[in-house]
């Protein structure tokens, strides 16, 4: 018998094309995913007089740069971002990758098409030039962003120079309490270890709390890992992951799903497989999260208060609480159930999938929206499902809007931004500083926590307000 | 690629942990051409929306002219994988980051584009970032081949570099030519992955 292996360790090694002495490893990306800001990449690739290796392993869709308000990219007036959108669909015809442009229901946020359209798969390595690459560890892949010099190296080569990272296991077990979703695990794993917890890192999150979660759910945790500095995040697929895949568009079909499904299941770590650290939480004590300063690692439960910078170990961390309260406009000590908002955010590839508006408008329904609030679904695919379920009607008759699929006010590439000073309770991943506007103040919460939001106009416990 | 050897400059202390790339560069400085990104750099903390520059910011004051190296706490470019992060900074002379940790995609981005991130303990970050506020305009060099950064107190530290990238850097080589010459190999990888991965 061969020692006990990680999944991340199976999957690593069927992907080594050449290990060399110095402890570097090309390895082989069996898919790669390409979005509007890719255009830097094909451009270079231009210049270095490369073409593309492998164009039916390369997948696109333009993403950041595109208005959620209508489809008209001709419309765009900037020039500069009607560029980035339209040059998507240029790069696939010139280069034989294909291309999910705007106006096709695949249309999507990169990290919400891969698996919608069964692009990601288990076992594969997976690449993007975009941080939340680790979103598709959720099926059980190896998947992680890269930077534009990387992607250009990608599509010329089909593979990337790495250096193997260590593993981590996070268990979450017990059952996760009423109302508590993927967004909360994750937002109370990334408050446990810190925003540089795995950094070298890829985490497999285990645990009977992970196992329940769908495949939605699953998605959503494995997004924010580089939130908590890992490099990817991978959950062990089964029989959740095998219903989801089957039958999507680019997944295996007949005696070839077989054969997969047969590999697929050897995936999983082996009993007794250990990794560089472990991590553990219980699942029941985890409650619905909102994040109250500048990085990821600053949340706390709703019935937390604004933590006191006095509270702090020491003066440096004192310091990083009192210019997160100051940049957030907020006193310490205040009750975080009350805070008023200015405006809600539903959307990004961490939280616009059908489960998510479903969570949404399951709070929404019969209320109104006391603040300006959009709902921006992660694909053309979810909205027409979204519309199938009379979703959209729950959200406009609450006054809610509900729009075309992209990244939106995730990070307003687009101009679709907040203004400064305007408290938002988005179900995006990043609370950084400006990443929605200069100046304005994002709070990460889930779907659920910001319907509740919405139709209160403050950071509300969304557990008084679902049905029992 | 610009070869990188030794490096000599002002460093610059930004005194906090979980410097993220939005900071670094704010996303509406990526989608424009490079020449353009310039002004980018930490453009909200070092500017007034007006772009008239902010007098208290550390990068702003006189002393630090001309720095071309940035002492931070840990997780420095943390977040986002935009390269313009690394290159914003390399456009606006800065080569050398000097940290307890970064993030991953950073560091990597640093090595496509001829700059060194450099991992110190957090204990000799710290007096540095001290030495920095207490002499402003104080130099630090790097010298990549005995992988040293000496400090403005005459210490010296040795840093961790992948040799794989320490050579790369040293010769100014891009990944994509080196990798050309192991196409043999990505052509045996693929066949055999077709034979053993069919569905694929
Ligand atoms: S939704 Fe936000 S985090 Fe996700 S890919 Fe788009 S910009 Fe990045």
């Amino acid at each position: 018998m061969s020692q006990p292996a990680t999944m991340f360790e199976k999957i690593w090694r069927r992907h080594v094309v050449v290990d060399r002495q110095d402890g570097y490893t090309l390895l082989y990306v069996d898919r790669h995913i390409l979005h509007d800001g890719s255009f830097f990449a094909f451009e270079r690739l231009k210049q270095v007089g490369q073409k593309v290796r492998r164009p039916e392993r390369s997948f696109g869709t333009p993403d950041h740069y595109v208005p959620t308000d209508t489809r008209n990219v001709a419309a765009i007036s900037d020039d500069r971002q009607r560029l980035l959108v339209t040059s998507m669909a240029r790069h696939g015809a010139e280069t034989g990758v294909t291309v999910f442009d705007v106006g096709d229901r695949r249309q999507g946020i990169v990290h919400v098409m891969g698996p919608e359209q069964g692009i990601t798969l288990p076992g594969l390595t997976m690449v993007c030039g975009d941080s939340h690459t680790s979103t598709h560890g959720a099926l059980g892949a190896l998947a992680f962003g890269i930077g534009s010099s990387e992607v250009t190296h990608v599509l010329a080569t089909q593979s990337l120079w790495q250096r193997k990272p260590k593993s981590m296991r996070i268990t979450v077990d017990g059952q996760l309490g009423f109302g508590i979703t993927g967004k909360d695990v994750i937002l109370a794993i990334i408050a446990k270890m810190g925003a540089a917890g795995a950094v070298g890192h890829v985490i497999e999150y285990a645990g009977s709390a992970i196992r329940a979660l769908s495949m939605e759910g699953r998605l959503t945790v494995c997004n924010m890992s580089i939130e908590g500095g890992a490099k990817a995040g991978m959950i062990a697929p089964d029989d959740t992951t095998y219903e989801y895949v089957r039958g999507r568009q680019f997944a295996p079909k007949g005696a070839a799903w077989d054969a997969a499904l047969n590999q697929w299941r050897s995936l999983p770590s082996d009993d007794g497989a250990t990794f560089d650290r472990e991590l553990s939480l219980a699942g029941a004590d985890i409650a619905p999260m909102v994040t109250w300063g500048t990085s990821p690692e600053d949340a706390a439960p709703i019935t937390a208060r604004i933590p006191e910078p006095s509270s702090a170990p020491d003066i440096a961390k004192r310091e990083g609480i009192e210019r997160a309260l100051a940049y957030q406009g907020l006193t310490p000590g205040t009750p975080i159930d009350g805070i008023k908002i200015d405006r809600v955010f539903i959307g990004s590839c961490t939280n616009s999938r059908i489960e998510d508006l479903r969570e949404a408008a399951k709070v929404v329904k019969g209320r109104k929206a006391a603040v300006p609030s959009w709902v921006v679904p992660g694909s053309g695919i979810i909205k027409e499902q979204a519309e199938a379920e009379g979703l959209d009607r729950i959200f406009e008759d609450a006054g809610i809007e509900w729009r075309h699929a992209g990244c939106s006010m995730c990070i307003g590439v687009n101009g679709e931004t907040g203004k400064p000073g305007e408290r938002i309770a988005s179900t995006s991943n990043r609370n950084f500083v400006g990443r929605q506007g200069r100046g304005v103040r994002t709070h990460l919460v889930s779907p659920a926590m910001a319907a509740a939001a919405a139709v209160t106009g403050t950071f509300t416990d969304v557990r008084k307000l679902l049905p029992n | 690629m610009q070869p990188f050897t030794t490096w000599k400059a002002v460093a610059v202390p930004l005194g906090m942990p979980n410097i993220d790339t939005d900071q670094i560069i704010p996303g509406r400085y990526l989608g424009v051409t490079r020449e353009q990104q310039k002004e980018g750099m930490f453009r909200d903390m070092r500017c007034n929306e007006d772009g008239s520059p902010k007098p208290d910011f550390i990068m702003n004051k006189p002393a630090y002219n001309g720095a071309g190296v940035v002492v931070a706490e840990r997780n420095f470019g943390c977040g986002s994988s935009r390269e313009q992060a690394v290159t914003v900074m390399l456009d606006n002379g800065y080569r050398v980051f000097i940290a307890p940790s970064f993030g991953d995609i950073f560091a990597n981005n640093c090595y496509q584009n001829g700059c060194v991130p450099a991992v110190l303990p957090e204990a000799r970050v710290n007096e540095l970032l001290r030495f920095l506020l207490e002499l402003p305009g104080a130099e630090i060099s790097v010298d990549l081949a005995s992988q040293t950064v000496t400090g403005p107190d005459g210490k010296t530290d040795s840093f961790a570099i992948d040799s794989f990238r320490k050579d790369c850097l040293l010769k100014g080589q891009d990944d994509i030519s080196l990798t050309l010459s192991y196409d043999k190999d990505i052509a045996a990888f693929e066949s055999r992955q077709k034979a053993e991965v069919a569905w694929l």
